[in-house]
């Protein structure tokens, strides 16, 4: 490489430099009353800029390689990902695949710490179950929801009061697994309650409804106060327990019981909605996705089936509510805040809308470096000694940016449906519109 | 047929306009049983609208349609949605052909044959006995459809990328799997080559010969118009102008001048002549 070559390469490197800059300041220190100054200054800190600048600069640099990477190499990777899909197409080799990670997840929380173990129960577990509902609604029927977490709260808050956790008393007190049926119901109402009317809408207006609606359920768990204790919260949700035939087992509070509870319950739901998708009734989604139209000239009542994906994914978030609630045995509303929708959404679509292991792979991926970030934070990493300049409070900005350069390059997920993969494909070429999430809905009929 | 052949749709007097515009202005037409009526008229004429106002996707805002079903009870397709419509018995086709591109000419047509089935979300996702059967069914019965059309060979592709004439079978063979009384095609032979004509004069024949479906055909194609179909109802500016079987019909001098222009009128005549 010549120096004239070097040149031009280090001057595509300076929009990067630039969003260093940018970065340094985003991520600086916050702002002090009467020194208007003190964040900026702060920010351009030498050592906090240089930080922020070399972050900048690295992703600049392996994005150039990848630019200028050789034919040769462009093909072996063609070449390679058709023959892995092949691989992969077949049936065996799929069962292979599942089997060995799921004998993973078996062992896993033994290889572990303490700390990722309440990782993998309080943030994996529970948000791969909500990521797994969520892509019914989202990746199946192609509704946007951004009000998914309000069901959570609702299953949380039918745990709480059931276990007699809440200012109001229940009629009886109930175990946790007799709560689980309890908390799929009200979860499923009130998904037909407010889907019922708003399923008629167009994408957007339905966005905005559910957002909406998550809003609603936050403000009153918070300000009922005679009912949920306000932003005091419900301390004391009992644990599952088992008492049957004189075998008594007590979930308690430690972590991997919990982790195989809920391991079992996600496999069943996985299975479950596996079937779901590939009959009759996931292929009415489909259909109703790739153009609502033609859906109903062949029968399918549009209406009907969104509500039907939209009930099944509440149902799913009440139920991950219960096993929350009673794993932590204390919630308030903070737990319920549109954040969690927002960053469940995002799980579903780092991890591929539609797919099976999609959105478990998105969970696992984003709340491992949440986790991992928040761990050493200010600690150098054991075994390279140095400190990662990413702080945990400016996680969702990483994310965000993540979140961004996975839509420029692989818009359908790390391990996308195939299915949603093709739709993604003919869209590009300009062949029918996405779904409710994205193109236009259907063009009026001719 | 001695004795009277059964009405299967009756349009009375139905009016469609949208705002200042009549695109459907006092139309009756009657089809019957097992016949293969043509819908002609050039372009705007309202071809499409009457379509649409059979299918629930416009409501007209006069005049009555009502559908006979085999056992005898009539219906008023007025209002109804376009599903339910399709559940009744009756399945169209799209102008600008409207496949599911993502999904393989197999899960196309299993997606009509699905239509009167009736598992739901519990039945799928615990395998229930009935679930399995009409899965079972349901294959089958697609694969029978895609054979009809001849595109057995192609059950595993892409929709999106099979061939236009291709594309214009499958797409009957989706309608076909709802198994409907009536069928309506909207302009099949739009874009095909002169083969793929034929092909497609042989199915429409086949359809309701051999499976005993009544077709309602809007067409341009002239030469299939004229070969296929039993009668022919002409179209001119939302008004029917002619009625009757294709060889009169296309000697019938106000067919003729909304074709081609009155005689007389500017340079028409001798474009018409030439």
């Amino acid at each position: 490489m010549n120096q004239t070559q070097l040149l031009e390469r280090g001057r595509k490197l300076l929009p990067w430099v630039a969003g260093g800059v940018l970065l340094a300041i985003m991520t600086g220190p916050q702002g002090r009353v009467g020194q208007p100054a003190y964040s900026i200054s702060q920010a351009l800190h030498p050592g906090h800029l240089f930080e922020s600048i070399a972050i900048t600069v690295v992703v600049g640099v392996i994005a150039q390689l990848w630019a200028a990477r050789p034919a040769q190499v462009r093909e072996s990777i063609t070449q390679l990902r058709s023959e892995s899909s092949r691989f992969y197409a077949r049936r065996e080799v799929r069962y292979g695949v599942y089997a060995a990670l799921l004998a993973f997840a078996i062992v896993l929380p033994h290889i572990v710490g303490a700390y990722w173990q309440e990782v993998l129960v309080d943030k994996i577990g529970i948000f791969a179950l909500l990521a797994v509902g969520l892509n019914v609604v989202v990746g199946f029927a192609g509704l946007l929801d951004l009000g998914y977490i309000a069901f959570y709260a609702i299953g949380a808050y039918v745990a709480a009061y059931f276990t007699g956790a809440l200012p109001v008393q229940p009629p009886f007190i109930l175990n946790d697994f007799y709560i689980l049926f309890f908390a799929v119901a009200a979860a499923m109402i009130a998904g037909l309650i407010l889907g019922a009317p708003t399923l008629r809408l167009r994408g957007d207006y339905l966005a905005i409804v559910t957002l909406g609606f998550g809003e609603i359920i936050t403000i009153l768990a918070v300000n009922l106060d005679s009912v949920t204790n306000g932003s005091r919260g419900a301390p004391g949700i009992t644990s599952f327990s088992f008492h049957v035939f004189g075998i008594n087992y007590d979930w308690g509070l430690s972590q991997t019981p919990y982790y195989y509870l809920l391991l079992v319950f996600a496999v069943v739901i996985m299975v479950a909605f596996h079937l779901l998708e590939n009959s009759r009734v996931g292929r009415a989604w489909t259909a109703i996705r790739e153009d609502e139209v033609a859906a109903q000239a062949c029968g399918i009542p549009p209406v009907k089936y969104k509500l039907m994906a939209f009930a099944i994914g509440a149902s799913t978030s009440g139920f991950a509510g219960v096993l929350y609630a009673a794993k932590i045995s204390f919630i308030n509303p903070s737990s319920f805040t549109v954040l969690f929708s927002i960053l469940v959404l995002v799980l579903v679509i780092f991890g591929g809308m539609g797919s099976l292991i999609g959105p478990i792979v998105g969970a696992a991926a984003i709340q491992w470096f949440f986790a991992y970030v928040q761990k050493h934070d200010g600690a150098p990493i054991p075994g390279i000694g140095v400190k990662i300049p990413i702080h945990p409070e400016d996680i969702y900005l990483y994310v965000g940016a993540v979140l961004i350069i996975m839509m420029i390059f692989r818009p359908q997920g790390i391990i996308p449906s195939r299915r949603r993969a093709r739709e993604i494909g003919l869209a590009e070429h300009g062949i029918g519109g996405a779904d409710a999430t994205g193109a236009p809905v259907g063009s009026p009929v001719s | 047929m001695s004795e009277q052949p059964r009405v299967l749709v009756d349009v009375s007097h139905v009016t469609l306009r949208f705002g200042g515009v009549t695109s459907l202005d006092d139309v009756s037409l009657q089809q019957h049983a097992g016949e293969i009526l043509s819908v002609i008229g050039p372009n705007g004429a309202g071809k499409t609208s009457l379509f649409n106002c059979l299918t629930g996707v416009y409501v007209p805002q006069e005049g009555a349609i009502t559908f006979t079903a085999p056992s005898g009870a009539t219906r008023s397709l007025l209002g109804g949605k376009p599903h339910d419509i399709t559940q009744l018995g009756i399945a169209r086709t799209f102008q600008n052909i409207r496949l599911f591109n993502a999904l393989t000419a197999f899960e196309n047509v299993k997606i009509g044959v699905e239509a009167h089935q009736r598992t739901g979300p519990v039945g799928a996702m615990l395998r229930l006995p009935r679930t399995r059967r009409e899965e079972r069914d349901g294959d089958k019965r697609s694969f029978e459809l895609l054979d009809f059309v001849g595109l057995r060979a192609r059950a595993n592709e892409l929709s999106a990328s099979l061939p236009y004439g291709a594309q214009r079978r499958l797409e009957i063979a989706r309608a076909l799997g709802t198994d409907p009384q009536l069928l309506l095609l909207d302009e099949p032979a739009a874009g095909t080559n002169p083969a793929e004509k034929r092909d497609l004069e042989q199915l429409i024949r086949r359809i309701n010969a051999d499976m005993g479906v009544t077709v309602l055909l809007i067409e341009h194609d002239m030469r299939l118009v004229m070969s296929v179909t039993d009668r022919v109802v002409v179209l001119n500016f939302g008004r029917v102008i002619a009625e009757g079987a294709p060889a009169d019909v296309q000697r019938n001098p106000a067919v003729v001048e909304a074709y081609l222009g009155a005689p007389g009128e500017g340079g028409d005549g001798d474009a018409a002549a030439g």
